[in-house]
């Protein structure tokens, strides 16, 4: 029974790294699953090196199961630092493997909402920009 | 029907159910999500079979034996539905797909046709969707006013409101006989005959109803009543909607094609009588038997056996579940007014979570908001957890819940 909710998964969900707002985002997005109500809102803030933009911090807040708020929290510990193109070519595969537990088909859902809500988020800000 | 005693003999009810008896993820399985779809007892599965080996044809339309033995099978499959809910004749049944297509026929084919801008439309705030969007919809269309009779604390409708609500102008009135979520059992007469006296019509939505406990439309004279037939050991693909026979005649059909027609030429359609207006081409007749069979087999166990062996369930369940920390009731706690329908939520787990480390437990629950979000609004959560029972399921079953639960609360520290 244990197998789902491994020590690093509730560690996650208990203490969520990157949890909170930031003060001046370059951009926010908020999505919630309909079927579960999980709501996952990603707050993220760039910066510019070497003439690319990279996620310089990032915060979510939301309300869900421990699989979605979980691999949010992995998500944005991963993302961190990272450029944003690359960000928004994240393989959803990467999201599970970080999770590292196998998950049914309705609970994969779950486990992908917050790289969902940040995909989006950085498509949104890409277009405004445009 | 007074006691808690358990009336059927679940271990015969369960030999006719083989798809209860295997495992899941190496736990027997207990499977406790009839509200959301039942299990099919062996009679019907072998009464559609027959069907297929032994008399399919289309209905309708062959002169010859076998298409006749399949309309006479349909035929009397609508006698043996129209029997089971007190309706005075096969005419007032009318096959759609399910509970929801029978709504939605009603929404376009009577409450498009007859109600006008301005006229009030109402629902409750505990409805299932299938009885919620094709009503927004419609008032959205139409300019129609859409109110809601609010629920009480305790998750009754609250009857002092209906007075309020209910005015002149108020021409449909549609409830849930029994809440999918609450399990509140609404007594239907009271509405229905405050409703009859401003003039409105009105709809159950016996859903949750019909599978559960003796239904008479004719001693409630409700107007209309429409539920599925997978919720009630019948196939998927098959619903019912009843209605006063002066009401579906009244009405123009819903979809059109073959079958509803009596006649066509080039100057265009006559319809045909009811029911067959309303049951636009190839109907699916053969699961309109199966749902026949699964009537018998409801009928021979007896409907009030069969809600009193839920009450006795739904009693034992409240009594175990409110043993666990943290677990909260959602909807009354009294089982008498309560159908076979067991909400709760537990404090600091988020539904799916539980549904998860239940299932690994082999012990299948449905969580999330159960097509009813503006009532899960209404009760500020965001999902719930629901056991839900019928005729094969035992105290054991509870006590394989309760388990498992205490498992899931270990497993998540709580
Ligand atoms: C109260 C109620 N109404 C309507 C429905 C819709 O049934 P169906 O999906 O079979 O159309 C359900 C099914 O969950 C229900 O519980």
């Amino acid at each position: 029974m244990q197998d789902l909710y491994r020590e690093h998964i509730l560690d996650h969900y208990e203490n969520p790294r990157y949890h909170g707002t930031l003060a001046q985002p370059d951009f926010t997005h908020e999505e919630s699953n309909p079927l579960c109500g999980d709501r996952i809102r990603i707050d993220v803030k760039l910066c510019h090196k070497d003439g690319r933009d990279v996620i310089a911090n990032a915060a979510f807040t939301g309300e869900g199961c421990i699989i979605s708020q979980a691999a949010t929290s992995m998500l944005l510990e991963d993302v961190v630092n990272k450029p944003v193109d690359e960000v928004e070519q994240t393989d959803p595969q990467h999201v599970l493997d970080l999770l590292g537990v196998p998950l049914s088909a309705a609970r994969v859902k779950c486990a992908l909402l917050g790289l969902k809500v940040l995909k989006t988020g950085i498509k949104r800000w890409k277009l405004s920009r445009q | 029907m007074m006691g808690n005693e358990f009336m059927l003999d679940i271990a015969r009810i369960r030999a006719d159910f083989p798809i209860l008896n295997q495992s899941v993820n190496g736990k027997p399985l207990v499977f406790l999500d009839s509200a959301a779809s039942s299990q099919k007892p062996l009679p019907v599965l072998q009464a559609m079979e027959e069907v297929y080996r032994y008399a399919y044809a289309n209905v309708h339309r062959g002169v010859y034996r076998l298409s006749e033995l399949a309309t006479e099978r349909y035929d009397q499959a609508r006698a043996k539905i129209a029997r089971f809910i007190g309706a005075p004749e096969p005419e007032c049944i009318v096959f759609t797909r399910n509970a929801t297509e029978a709504l939605n026929l009603l929404a376009y084919a009577y409450a498009r046709h007859f109600l006008k801008p301005g006229d009030e439309l109402l629902i409750t705030e505990l409805e299932h969707h299938a009885n919620f969007v094709p009503w927004q919809v419609l008032a959205r269309e139409r300019d129609i006013v859409l109110k809601f009779i609010p629920i009480t604390a305790e998750g009754v409708l609250s009857l002092d409101a209906l007075e309020a609500l209910l005015t002149e102008r108020t021409r449909l009135v549609s409830f849930a006989h029994v809440s999918n979520v609450l399990g509140t059992i609404t007594d239907p007469a009271p509405i229905i005959q405050r409703a009859h006296q401003v003039g409105a019509r009105v709809i159950v939505d016996a859903s949750q109803s019909v599978p559960h406990m003796p239904v008479n439309v004719m001693e409630m004279d409700c107007d209309f009543l429409v539920f599925s037939g997978h919720k009630m050991l019948g196939p998927t693909g098959i619903g019912v909607l009843y209605g006063k026979r002066d009401l579906l005649e009244a009405m123009p059909p819903f979809l059109t094609g073959g079958d509803m027609i009596s006649m066509v030429d080039f100057d265009g359609p006559q319809w045909n009588d009811v029911p067959l207006k309303f049951e636009a081409g190839t109907p699916a007749f053969v699961e309109a038997i199966g749902l026949g069979a699964a009537v018998d087999y409801l009928s021979a166990l007896g409907m009030p056996a069969v809600r009193q062996h839920e009450q006795a369930m739904t009693a034992y369940a409240l009594e175990r579940l409110s043993e666990v920390n943290g677990v909260r009731i959602i909807g009354p706690t009294d089982s008498r007014i309560r159908g076979g329908v067991v909400t709760f939520t537990l404090d600091r787990v988020h539904p799916h979570d539980l549904a998860t480390l239940l299932d690994a437990e082999g012990v299948a629950i449905r969580a999330g908001h159960h097509c009813a979000q503006p009532l899960h609004i209404r009760l500020g959560l965001n999902a719930t957890a629901r056991a839900s029972f019928y005729i094969y399921n035992e105290p054991a079953d509870v006590d394989a819940l309760v388990e498992a639960l205490y498992k899931a609360k270990l497993a998540l520290r709580r």
